[in-house]
């Protein structure tokens, strides 16, 4: 998951913060400046000790609660947390797996699979321990037992290999968007074209919101078949070049000097896309 | 040729349409026509909110050549970013350099990022020949500017979208290649983001910016 919204502004302004003053209102008392000042940590991503200092200790508030027993700024200093690259962030986010908000649990998986480390594992795996009971809707809840979506989405990206018994099950899944996630990690975790073939697929699917997912999916694994599929999917090219650049960073390292015809292939796309 | 009643009928298919499918098959046909006369309506198309018949307006329009620049400028849809980003392309593609002010500020300042992408690319094709030798060096000049501050720009895809912009620059325009070269050699060395670097890349590579 990701919080890029292809056809907004770079310059929509929120208001101005200074770096102290943003960790000075997220450790006050104003509720509504706290949550602010962590989302926009994140978001411009400072990442400085005392910043992550500061969005550690919220991982751990009480005093923000939502009418249903929500933690906002938990929720929100978790997401931080995941951009800014520190990885004493680690265990506050491992620990949050555990809250029983539910959106603090899936902030956390999405963090943990960014921040790339495999001590995440097998906490990850616990939230998927009761198999697809944890795919359940919760009555009256927009949303599963679990945040499986993101926990799937992890092990994918941290290699988990010793997950894929735990994944496999998934892979039928009637909602759509679970089903791409665990062909996404199954892709990853094995490379094998079974896994690929499926979200090149789900780009014909009649639904554009699910075409944007597989488009996502199929960015964040590198597909490289998939990039005349992409180039033609229906779908905004915001969309389809951020798919493409994720074809091509597979295929690219940041000392090589040549370009193969493979990446020459996948940039006269984009080039198409502008 | 189709006769001016015909053609009235197809611009009121269009305005009517009260399907998506209807509304593309009735574009199609307009499109088909080939006629000046139904370019008001396929721009007024792109402002429909249905990308399949806007694509098809866009190449229809494309197709009608210099005929659709002045419409195109004059009926540009400054509230509805997606139809913008829709004309920007046919502005591009026509490469009529009367699209040249209305590339820059869509390059430079544009909200949406979808139009400033196609007017980076398109401020590179022109066709520089068709202006004065005067007029065309001041033009190539400011495109040359332009597209120098959108490399510097903060959204990845914008840099990426100058960098095409400056190679199709360097290989149609004339006197620009050292400035651009320069600013190539510059991005590699300060470039981060690896899609952009290897677009730099290519445009030295293959074309020997």
């Amino acid at each position: 998951m990701t919080d890029f919204n292809p056809e907004a502004s770079s310059d929509t302004a929120a208001p101005a913060l200074t770096v102290e003053e943003a960790i000075a209102n997220l450790r006050g008392t104003d509720l509504s400046l706290r949550y602010y000042a962590a989302w926009w940590l994140g978001k411009f991503r400072v990442s400085e000790p005392a910043v992550v200092d500061a969005l550690i200790e919220a991982l751990d508030d009480e005093a923000d609660r939502t009418e249903l027993g929500g933690y906002p700024l938990r929720r929100n200093a978790a997401r931080a947390l995941g951009k800014l690259g520190d990885q004493r962030a680690v265990p506050g986010l491992i620990r949050c797996l555990d809250c029983s908000d539910f959106y603090v649990r899936e902030a956390a998986a999405q963090s943990l699979e960014m921040l790339g480390d495999r001590a995440a594992v097998s906490p990850l795996m616990q939230l998927l321990s009761s198999g697809l009971a944890a795919a359940e809707r919760v009555p009256g809840r927009p949303h599963f037992t679990q945040p499986c979506e993101a926990v799937i989405e992890a092990l994918g990206t941290l290699k988990a290999t010793e997950a894929i018994p735990l994944i496999k099950p998934f892979l039928e899944h009637q909602a759509r968007r679970l089903q791409y996630a665990a062909t996404r990690a199954m892709y990853q975790l094995t490379r094998d074209e079974a896994y690929g073939k499926p979200l090149v697929q789900a780009l014909q699917g009649q639904d554009v919101v699910l075409r944007r997912v597989a488009l996502s999916d199929l960015g964040a694994i590198g597909y490289l078949p998939a990039a005349e599929a992409i180039a033609t999917a229906s779908a905004e090219n915001s969309f389809k070049l951020i798919a493409l650049k994720g074809l091509l960073e597979h295929q690219l390292t940041p000392e090589a000097n040549t370009l193969s015809d493979d990446t020459i292939r996948v940039m006269k796309l984009m080039d198409s896309l502008l | 040729m189709i006769d001016s009643t015909r053609i009235q009928a197809l611009i009121q298919a269009v305005e009517q349409a009260n399907s998506a499918e209807g509304l593309v098959e009735s574009v199609r046909a307009l499109v088909a026509t080939n006629s000046e006369e139904v370019i008001p309506t396929l721009i007024t198309v792109l402002g429909y909110n249905n990308p399949e018949a806007a694509v098809i307006a866009v190449e229809g329009l494309i197709g009608l050549g210099e005929a659709a620049v002045m419409p195109l400028l004059n009926q540009l849809d400054e509230y509805n970013y997606g139809a913008r980003a829709y004309s920007i392309r046919a502005l591009a593609t026509i490469a009529d350099p009367r699209a040249l002010d209305v590339l820059v500020t869509a390059a430079a300042s544009d909200f949406a990022p979808s139009v400033r992408r196609a007017a980076a690319k398109g401020l590179g094709n022109l066709q520089w020949h068709q202006l004065s030798p005067e007029q065309g060096q001041e033009a190539q000049d400011l495109a040359l500017k332009t597209l120098l501050d959108v490399s510097q720009d903060a959204e990845w895809a914008n840099r990426y979208a100058a960098i095409v912009g400056l190679e199709a620059l360097a290989a149609n325009a004339t006197g620009m290649i050292e400035r651009i070269r320069n600013r190539f050699e510059q991005m590699l060395s300060s470039e981060a983001d690896l899609a952009v670097r290897s677009r730099v890349l290519m445009a030295q590579q293959k074309n020997g910016c």
